[in-house]
């Protein structure tokens, strides 16, 4: 409307944006039967792709797919469970919108305020800090997902010293590993990754350099304006074509080698890494963030006596809520897209999703129910 | 089980909603000519009197807070109700009824407030209110104060919501979104101060205008509440079996509400507007109907958004200037998103 306009038109300028499609185009051209294939591992970008309608315009010989990129998508079904019972038990739940949907193995948290449990939506860790205050008698159990952008934000509330009756349950992940077992899968297609430029924000590049020479693909960082995107797609695919497994940087404005040091100091200050489930993938070494001993006062696992479930290696087949013909699973590592499940669309909508991916704004099914982005959408 | 249980999103305006109406309330009619009923799902119901139609709707109003930036629930109640009567082509509202149901407990000077809001708004609207209800219910059964209005007009002319065609322009009275998101805004203390306010107004007069403009040019017409622009596209879009295509690069949006969907994850597009309508025109009259309600200082950044196509019935697909998307329906209450 006003002002503004030049901000957008720097990242978000149409000119610009088909010379990168152009430069992709040509790029691709003889890759068509067997496409470059590259994963991000971020709902908001697969937002941000799906936002500005990128999806209609990508070149036929580049497959963009979405890996493990979505907290709530593998918050495991367990530890919703468990914060369902917590409700039962007389406990305040606050939680980030996304989650309150996600079904557990019988009921979501959504369901459990709707019999009567007190579940809270919170737009961040402060305010659910500040409902404790509030109502001192009641213990209020923060219901704690997202990656290491969001678990920065956790461990300030705990390093500021939240009253008696609050309590973390970390569902929080770390990224590296879930990137690491898809880039470790045998059958994997995908040729170069584009990380988080959020997450790497907090965590830096330099931790992707080791990732880049084990796995001998390219790692990009890439920011979340359209024309951030395209360049980061279009750097990518001349790595990949030229057989450069090598980071690169092209969200500069934001991040930098080393990373935040203050938000890297009070995240492992506060947190420690453990084996965790991932939802719909498998039990994962190292890729969960657990409070430390030293925060056990406020650990909701210690006070309430919630044990960390582990499921069996890959437990898609054994997961109760999921029917066998769902590919979550499939679909959370980027082996399959979502108009490959038979149940997308049609039983799984977001009124009524099966799937965790489903219910998310950050999961790649909900993303690409409400965006469509399919090339039948152009003119 | 559980889904027999109502949940919030039933409330949110979206199609969650409508699935409930068209399941529960709304069971036949629609077979008498000189009646609109119900089972038309438009902004108020309407019964011909010798050549003119009487119009009537029912409002209730439930917001926290009951005072927020740009307004309160007072001028919300008078507002909605003189929206929905105008959206129907009635836009000299003759009365309006307003019930009170208030919380034991509650302040009788917020109550004054309510009252010289309410009062105020009728002035802005030229209309009066000819009767009202008071309740008092037990602490905790009602949260604070929960107003229900019904109004009544008569029009000439009924708008109604089916006859949009491929081809007719898809027009905005104005910014998108400040309600809702300056509601959001102060229920969840972002801080942005008085740059994000309630667009809560009277809009018979602007349509008043805008009738006279345009004459049978005018094809649709509904206040953009609760589910916001793209709840109001999405029903016009399935009713009249059309598509719509949306102009990204034209829809008036304030830079406080574009920071504050950004802060929230919440898209302008699907949150009420208390201020706004969304006008379907011939494609000729797009101009006429620009130029009378930009005369009016309601309608001052109305802009043209958007056309109907034939294709894609009942999707509304946004065009950023890079690509193409599907907008999305509101289906429940917008939740935020975590990261």
């Amino acid at each position: 409307m006003s002002a503004p306009q030049v901000d957008r038109l720097q990242f978000r300028d149409p000119v610009r944006a088909r010379a990168l499609l152009d430069r992709l185009r040509a790029l691709t051209a003889d890759r068509v039967d067997r496409p470059v294939t590259l994963m991000h591992v971020c709902g908001t970008h697969e937002q941000a792709i799906a936002r500005f309608g990128l999806r209609s315009v990508l070149p036929p010989g580049l497959d963009l797919v979405m890996g493990p990129g979505c907290p709530v998508c593998v918050t495991s079904a367990a530890e919703i469970d468990a914060a369902v019972d917590l409700t039962r038990r007389g406990v305040r739940v606050a939680t980030y919108g996304d989650m309150i949907r996600v079904p557990g193995t019988t009921l979501s948290l959504a369901d459990a305020q709707a019999e009567g449990g007190r579940v809270e939506l919170v737009y961040g860790v402060d305010q659910a800090v500040e409902l404790a205050r509030a109502e001192p008698e009641t213990p209020l159990v923060f219901f704690a997902t997202g990656f290491e952008t969001t678990a920065v934000t956790t461990a300030a509330a705990l390093l500021a010293g939240p009253p008696d009756n609050f309590f973390v349950y970390s569902a929080h992940k770390y990224v590296p590993p879930a990137m690491e077992v898809v880039a470790a899968m045998p059958d994997t297609r995908v040729e170069g990754f584009l990380a988080a430029g959020h997450a790497a924000t907090i965590t830096g590049f330099d931790l992707f350099e080791p990732m880049a020479r084990a796995w001998g693909k390219p790692i990009v960082i890439m920011g979340f304006e359209p024309l951030d995107i395209l360049a980061a797609l279009v750097r990518a695919v001349e790595l990949v074509i030229s057989g450069t497994p090598t980071v690169e940087n092209l969200f500069p404005r934001c991040v930098t080698g080393p990373g935040n040091g203050r938000a890297l100091g009070a995240l492992w200050q506060v947190f420690e890494l453990t084996r965790g489930h991932w939802r719909g993938i498998a039990d994962l070494d190292a890729a969960d963030l657990d409070l430390r001993p030293e925060f056990a006062r406020w650990d909701a696992r210690v006070r309430f006596d919630l044990p960390r479930q582990l499921g069996d290696g890959d437990d898609t087949a054994a997961c109760p809520v999921c029917p066998p013909q769902q590919r979550c699973g499939d679909i959370l590592v980027g082996n399959a897209r979502p108009d490959d499940c038979p149940l997308f669309g049609r039983a799984c909508t977001p009124d009524s999703p099966v799937g965790a991916s489903m219910v998310s704004s950050e999961g790649m099914c909900r993303i690409w129910f409400q965006y469509g982005g399919r090339p039948e959408l152009g003119p | 089980m559980s889904d027999d249980r109502i949940k919030m999103a039933h409330g949110a305006g979206g199609s969650l909603m409508r699935d409930l109406i068209g399941d529960v309330f709304v069971r036949g009619g629609g077979d008498d000519p000189d009646v609109v009923g119900p089972e038309a799902m438009e902004d108020g119901g309407a019964v011909r009197v010798g050549d003119r139609w009487l119009v009537t709707t029912a409002d209730a109003h439930v917001v926290a807070p009951a005072f927020f930036p740009g307004g309160d629930i007072g001028r919300l109640a008078v507002c909605g109700t003189v929206n929905d009567l105008a959206m129907m082509g009635a836009t000299a509202p003759l009365g309006l009824t307003i019930t009170v149901v208030v919380e034991e407990g509650y302040g009788r000077d917020d109550l004054r407030r309510i009252q010289a809001s309410i009062d105020a708004a009728c002035a802005e609207a030229g209309t009066r209110v000819l009767a009202g209800d008071t309740k008092v219910m037990g602490k905790g059964e009602v949260d604070g104060v929960v107003l229900s209005s019904a109004g009544f007009g008569f029009a000439d002319r009924l708008v109604r919501d089916r006859g949009m065609r491929a081809g007719d322009r898809v027009i905005i009275t104005g910014s998108i979104g400040d309600h809702g998101l300056a509601v959001m805004s102060a229920r969840h203390d972002l801080g942005l101060g008085d740059q994000l306010q309630s667009d809560v107004a009277p809009l018979n007069t602007l349509v008043a205008r805008l009738m006279e403009a345009v004459g049978d040019d005018l094809v649709g017409l509904k206040d953009a509440t609760r589910g916001g622009v793209s709840a109001v596209l999405h029903e016009l879009a399935d009713k009249n079996g059309a598509g719509v295509v949306l102009d990204d690069v034209a829809l008036p949006i304030s830079d406080a509400a574009r920071a504050a969907g950004e802060l929230l994850g919440v898209d302008p597009l699907v949150v009420a507007n208390e201020g706004k309508a969304v006008v379907i025109v011939r494609p000729g009259a797009v101009e006429a109907a620009l130029a009378a309600l930009r005369a009016d200082p309601l309608g001052r950044d109305a802009a043209a958004i958007g056309e109907v196509i034939a294709d894609h019935a009942g999707r509304v697909i946004v065009d950023t200037g890079f690509g193409r998307r599907l907008l999305a329906e509101p289906r429940g209450e917008p939740l935020p998103r975590i990261c």
